[in-house]
């Protein structure tokens, strides 16, 4: 491999090309900055980069290459991270104003294991303020461009991560998923996109928008990389008491023994009214090359879906009413200045600090929790998401895995929803269920429009059964 | 339509006022207009009949009842030791005022 094609690899390809001193972790890492100069004044999916942190990172995978040493699984791959996950010393906005200047003191679990396994770290990623957005707009430092239509969002909250991978300006990328803010990113920009279960990836040093729902997963060019990085994040972690204790498999030991004698369960919810005609018939073409190659496909039923958009807005907004009250003014960020008490400071900060849609969840969210209204709007939304659940538990009796839309429309115009809200959640229409379920699943590229925008396929699989998603998105990206 | 506003501005000035928030004069008919039409859509819950349903608050206690092994173990606290923390200078070089020791605020009462 020469060092012109490690710079569209695979990680496999960049790890053995170093390891054979076919290229070297500094040239790679060179060639990535090159093109992030080059593409991001377009796209903006970077907020921050750092130049020499990552040739010293690439120096030391060089090092250890020049010595004979064995390479970390993750050596010399040029990495993005999402601005809402911390690494010490590096400026983590979570998209906001009110953290512009923060630099955390520690790093994220998931960040942590990514350098310890060789990832150069390029840059922190674009995303909507405190992950809250579809679309990539509510950023405050400005919105993301989809590389493969400029005048179009890249989705969100994770739109940077996305566009990085798609415009190749990094290997792979670390993003968040509270309610689709991997998935459908990664289906309008083209990529992989997993959402791991609830409890496989540490979510220590993910700045929280609600605890209940954030998760940490990968963005890459292909499932086979996916699975290499999620083997890397997951684990047990002392730091995050919901984290699982189970062990983590090799996600990429199985990945292309196919999907023969798998039964997949296509959910008729999700292909009702609301769906895009040409995303339906691409996820149709997704779902009949998959039963030519040998998978039973079982119509379903997920007979509360309907319900999750309002069940999802309630139990987010009320989380995040709760974990925004963090942003005060007193420990990190932004102060306003000149108020007389602290009653006022805390007031003015947050009204000079936060965007129109973080107020907008914070105030929903505190008046679904407020005296009065509790019982019938958090209480009745938390029933709900264990129907929801309830749904997808039945469900897992009858097939190995799920598969649907992963969004409702191809990548849609910068602007076109950025006035109304509701119009704007529906685009997570087909991802929140698996959020508020605590499920696995991963978004697969698996078509285009007649304009060229990238249609999504969404697999949903079991708890901590990332494998069978794996070998079922490896499958499509292979058909 | 709604019949009837859900959400008042007096409601939404009290939820502002509740949540730490100062919204701006332009800011409160929006929010109002925004919060009405979000809740016109949760309304729609309404529609299911979840008297005899558990609320779900933590994926942990689903994944209890769906048999997975070791998930017995997320409900479980740690032990109560001691561990160091953050270096206290590094999380004091993030705020917008201290003294090296203490967070300095402005005054809690005002005159």
């Amino acid at each position: 491999m020469t060092t012109a094609t490690a710079a569209a690899g695979s990680i496999e390809g960049i790890r053995s090309a170093i390891a054979k001193g076919e290229t070297t972790a500094t040239a790679v890492a060179e060639i990535y900055q090159e093109r992030i100069a080059g593409e991001d004044p377009k796209i903006h999916a970077f907020l921050s980069t750092d130049r020499d942190y990552a040739l010293a990172q690439a120096a030391h995978i060089d090092d250890l290459a020049a010595k004979g040493d064995p390479l970390p699984r993750l050596a010399g791959v040029p990495f993005g991270i999402k601005d809402v996950l911390t690494l010490e010393g590096f400026a983590a906005t979570a998209g906001s104003k009110i953290l512009e200047g923060y630099k955390p003191p520690y790093t994220a679990t998931a960040v942590k294991k990514l350098a310890d396994a060789g990832a150069i770290f390029l840059g922190k990623l674009n995303c909507d303020e405190f992950a809250m957005g579809s679309s990539n707009e509510n950023s405050a430092y400005g919105p993301v461009h989809n590389p493969h239509a400029l005048d179009r969002v890249p989705g969100g909250s994770s739109g940077g991560s996305a566009a990085a991978v798609a415009a190749n300006m990094a290997v792979a990328t670390l993003g968040t998923d509270t309610g689709g803010s991997i998935r459908q990113p990664a289906s309008f920009c083209g990529v992989v996109g997993v959402l791991p279960t609830y409890g496989r990836v540490s979510r220590y040093g993910l700045i929280a928008f609600a605890s209940s729902l954030d998760r940490i997963g990968p963005f890459t060019a292909t499932v086979r990389d996916a699975a290499t990085v999620l083997g890397v994040i997951a684990g047990h972690d002392g730091m995050d008491a919901t984290s699982s204790p189970l062990p983590v498999p090799d996600y990429t030991e199985n990945v292309d023994r196919g999907v023969k004698g798998m039964k997949l369960g296509v959910p008729r919810e999700y292909f009702a009214e609301g769906l895009d005609d040409e995303v339906r018939a691409a996820v149709e073409a997704g779902i009949d090359k998959l039963r030519a190659a040998g998978a039973e496909i079982q119509p379903i039923s997920l007979a509360h879906t309907r319900y999750a958009i309002p069940t999802y807005y309630v139990i987010a907004t009320a989380e995040a009413s709760s974990n925004l009250a963090r942003f005060d003014g007193v420990r990190y960020g932004l102060r306003a200045p000149e108020s007389d008490t602290l009653a006022a400071m805390y007031r003015r900060t947050r009204d000079l600090g936060f965007g129109a849609e973080v107020k907008r969840r914070i105030l929903l969210g505190t008046y679904v929790l407020s005296h009065g209204y509790y019982d019938a709007y958090y209480r009745k939304a938390q029933q709900v998401r264990r129907l929801l659940t309830d749904d997808f538990l039945a469900a897992f009796r009858e097939v190995d895995a799920i598969v649907t839309p992963t969004a409702p429309t191809p990548a849609f115009k910068i602007g076109e929803k950025s006035d109304d809200p509701v119009a704007m959640y529906l685009a997570d229409i087909y991802t929140v269920t698996a959020s508020l379920a605590g499920i696995c699943g991963v978004s697969v590229p698996c078509g285009e429009s007649r304009e060229g925008l990238p249609i999504g396929m969404q697999i949903l699989g079991r708890h901590f059964d990332e494998s069978t998603i794996f070998r079922v998105g490896h499958a499509v990206e292979s058909l | 339509m709604p019949e009837t506003e859900r959400v008042s501005l007096a409601d939404v000035r009290r939820v502002a006022e509740l949540a730490n928030l100062d919204l701006t004069a332009d800011e409160e008919p929006r929010m109002c207009r925004d919060l009405n039409a979000i809740l016109d859509y949760v309304a729609q819950l309404g529609e299911l009949d979840t008297a005899s349903v558990e609320p779900m608050a933590q994926v942990a206690e689903v994944l209890a009842i769906a048999g997975e092994p070791a998930t017995e173990k997320l409900s479980v606290l740690r032990e109560d030791q001691v561990r160091p923390c953050l270096d206290r200078e590094r999380v004091m070089a993030s705020a917008p005022e201290t003294d090296g020791v203490f967070f300095k605020v402005p005054k809690v009462i005002g005159r």
